[in-house]
């Protein structure tokens, strides 16, 4: 009897925790993995101190508490010196406080364009890849359109179309941009199972067309969607950097933003290369962070890859 | 009454730019319930389409069902999709050639069997759960509660298929189509999953078309065999009838060419010369006419029509004269 109940215990369990086995696995392989360290601990870098950047800032982002310097020395840039180990920008603010804060809004930006992106680009390669027909031809007609236009283009002209620039016109600019190279993947991905043997064993079993889509096909098919993901964290990261840069982003410099920061140095880049190296070499390493994470993260998921 | 019968199952496959193609020519069998019934033929035949026809699982655009399909008094081809769907898996099970790719990879062998139940028969997981676990032990896997948290590509191949007829018989189908379930299987793990059907059919009395292109797995399994050719059955007789005697040259065609551990070393095997036709094949003579060493003139002209022989079904002008051995009959 004992041993009955115990096995029925396992069952339960089992009722309960299928399926988590796999994303435990995958855990267990990435933890020895020295590339996804290296990825997950820049991201894991970055996150943190760009959440806690308002506490970590030594000074106030927005605050010229170095002008005195930059008017004496006739636009001269403050150089580092006992308190601002990164020295200043053009108007004589700490530039180690802009750095930090600004990795804030890299990190919004980034995360919510491609979030947005994501879901836009899922609704509309499952409805491709899962319904097909007339459906699939206007959907794919649709990003084939999208796809066609270079995407920092397609990303200025939405930008530009808001009246006022902001935070939000930037994420709504850059997601739009990511939804067909999501959509496209997805609906690639879905064909291919819809056509597989595993999906028509299920249809062979009656089970029901929702859960065919949902539970069969999709969750073979994320596969390179979370690769993308990752990817596209990446480049949404550049591209807000190259819309502020170009002035398409918030135009409140007293919320400092990487690209931003960028663009304002353009003039004293010869003789101030520093005040450029830093926020580019932080958006090189951001964007290198995520895409070791990801692609790593992609191997561990491959459920053949298993050991 | 039997359980299924197929009235002159006709499967058109349009093309664009070219002519429809037709898979399946009229093809009628019954099935009796718990009768095995095999569809041989080689690769091209129809016999996996028509296997699909059955189960209502060919494309809706593209391939054009005509004929009769009739399960336990219900036309199967009149039903609409969620009909079909509602009986497919319940009253339909099938088994699929490659046990790899047929199975859901990111989904726990336990999860596939369940649903399943959970589907047909309104089960709760935790329920199906246990059902699948006796369902696993009753197709002799091996510590069935390990395996219910294990995934496809962690099971050997004969496991995989298995569970996927365990899968199939879950909700106690009254016909199971298996369609090559040993194609992709090794050798002695292809005699176990035959034995493992055979004992399965008749415990649950479950009528089984068993469709292969090989004699062997037909001699040892199935009461009574179709020899389709070319999307027609050419011959149709209960198993020792067809291997006692094969009327048909093709059918004889196929026994001659079965390696032989009895027959003299060096022995040259006897291949059937050529290969299907993707022609229209019957329109205008016997499809198998140019690869047939009985070949009439008339064979070229006239369709032959199915005869009634003795409870054996022959489409044949000039079939083989019973007693002629196999070997001397087809030169190589």
């Amino acid at each position: 009897m004992a041993l009955g109940v115990t096995k029925k215990e396992k069952i339960d369990d089992l009722a309960e925790s299928a399926g988590v086995s796999l994303a435990a696995s995958a855990w267990k392989r990435l933890r020895r993995s020295p590339v996804f360290l290296i990825g997950a601990g820049i991201t894991a870098v970055f996150v943190v101190l760009s959440i806690l950047s308002p506490w970590l800032a030594p000074h106030d982002p927005g605050d010229p508490m170095l002008i005195t310097q930059v008017i004496k020395a006739r636009n001269e840039i403050p150089a580092p010196q006992p308190g601002h180990p990164l020295g200043g920008d053009l108007q004589g603010r700490d530039f180690l406080s802009r750095m930090l804060v600004g990795s804030q809004q890299t990190l919004i930006v980034g995360v919510g364009a491609t979030l947005i992106g994501l879901t836009g680009g899922l609704i509309l390669g499952t409805l491709a890849g899962a319904i097909g027909g007339w459906v699939d031809s206007v959907v794919m007609r649709l990003v084939d359109v999208m796809l066609s236009l270079p995407a920092l283009l397609l990303a200025f002209s939405i930008a530009a179309m808001f009246a006022r620039p902001s935070q939000f016109s930037v994420i709504i600019a850059i997601s739009i941009v990511q939804i067909p190279v999501f959509a496209r993947l997805l609906r690639g991905s879905m064909l291919a199972q819809r056509g597989s043997d595993h999906v028509l064993a299920a249809t062979s079993l009656g089970v029901k067309r929702g859960a065919i889509i949902f539970r069969h096909m999709l969750p073979n098919s994320l596969g390179p969607v979370i690769v993308q993901s990752t990817l596209v964290l990446a480049t949404a990261i550049i591209e807000a950097a190259a819309l502020s840069f170009l002035g398409l982003g918030n135009p409140n410099d007293r919320v400092p933003e990487w690209g931003q920061m960028l663009g304002d140095v353009q003039k004293v880049f010869d003789t101030h290369p520093h005040l450029a190296v830093w926020p580019a070499v932080c958006i090189i390493i951001v964007a290198l962070g995520f895409t070791l994470m990801g692609e790593t993260l992609r191997e561990a998921l491959d459920p053949k890859n298993r050991r | 009454m039997a359980l299924l019968e197929v009235r002159d199952l006709t499967v058109v496959f349009e093309r664009k730019g070219e002519d429809p193609f037709r898979a399946v020519d009229g093809v009628s069998f019954d099935v009796e319930p718990g009768q095995t019934v095999g569809l041989v033929g080689e690769s091209g035949c129809g016999k996996s389409v028509t296997s699909l026809a059955i189960m209502g699982l060919l494309p809706k655009r593209g391939a054009r069902v005509t004929g009769s399909v009739v399960y336990d008094g219900t036309e199967l081809l009149k039903l609409s999709d969620r009909e079909m769907r509602d009986r497919r898996g319940r009253d339909l099970g099938m088994v699929f050639q490659d046990p790899l790719s047929s199975l859901n990879p990111v989904i726990p062998i336990g999860v596939q069997v369940s649903e399943v139940l959970e589907r047909h028969r309104g089960m709760s997981r935790k329920e199906a759960m246990s059902e699948a676990k006796d369902l696993l032990d009753k197709v002799g896997i091996p510590d069935p509660n390990r395996r219910l948290t294990e995934y496809p590509h962690q099971l050997s191949g004969g496991m995989r298929q298995r569970a996927l007829i365990a899968i199939a018989l879950a909700c106690r189908p009254k016909l199971l189509i298996a369609d090559e379930p040993t194609t992709a299987l090794d050798v002695t793990i292809q005699a176990q999953i035959l034995a493992l059907m055979k004992e399965l059919v008749q415990d649950l009395g479950t009528a089984l078309v068993m469709i292969t292109h090989d004699l062997g797995v037909v001699a040892g399994l199935c009461d009574e065999v179709n020899v389709l050719y070319a999307g027609k059955v050419v011959e149709k007789a209960m198993r020792h009838e067809l291997f006692a005697r094969p009327r048909h040259p093709y059918t004889h065609g196929l026994l001659a060419s079965i390696p032989r551990l009895d027959a003299p070393r060096g022995e040259k095997l006897t291949p059937i010369k050529g290969s299907v036709s993707d022609n229209i094949p019957w329109a205008q003579g016997c499809a198998f006419a140019p690869r047939c060493p009985n070949a009439l003139d008339l064979c070229f002209s006239e369709t032959p029509a199915e005869e009634d022989q003795l409870g054996r079904l022959l489409r044949c002008h000039n079939p083989v004269v019973p007693g002629t051995p196999a070997v001397e009959e087809v030169p190589v």
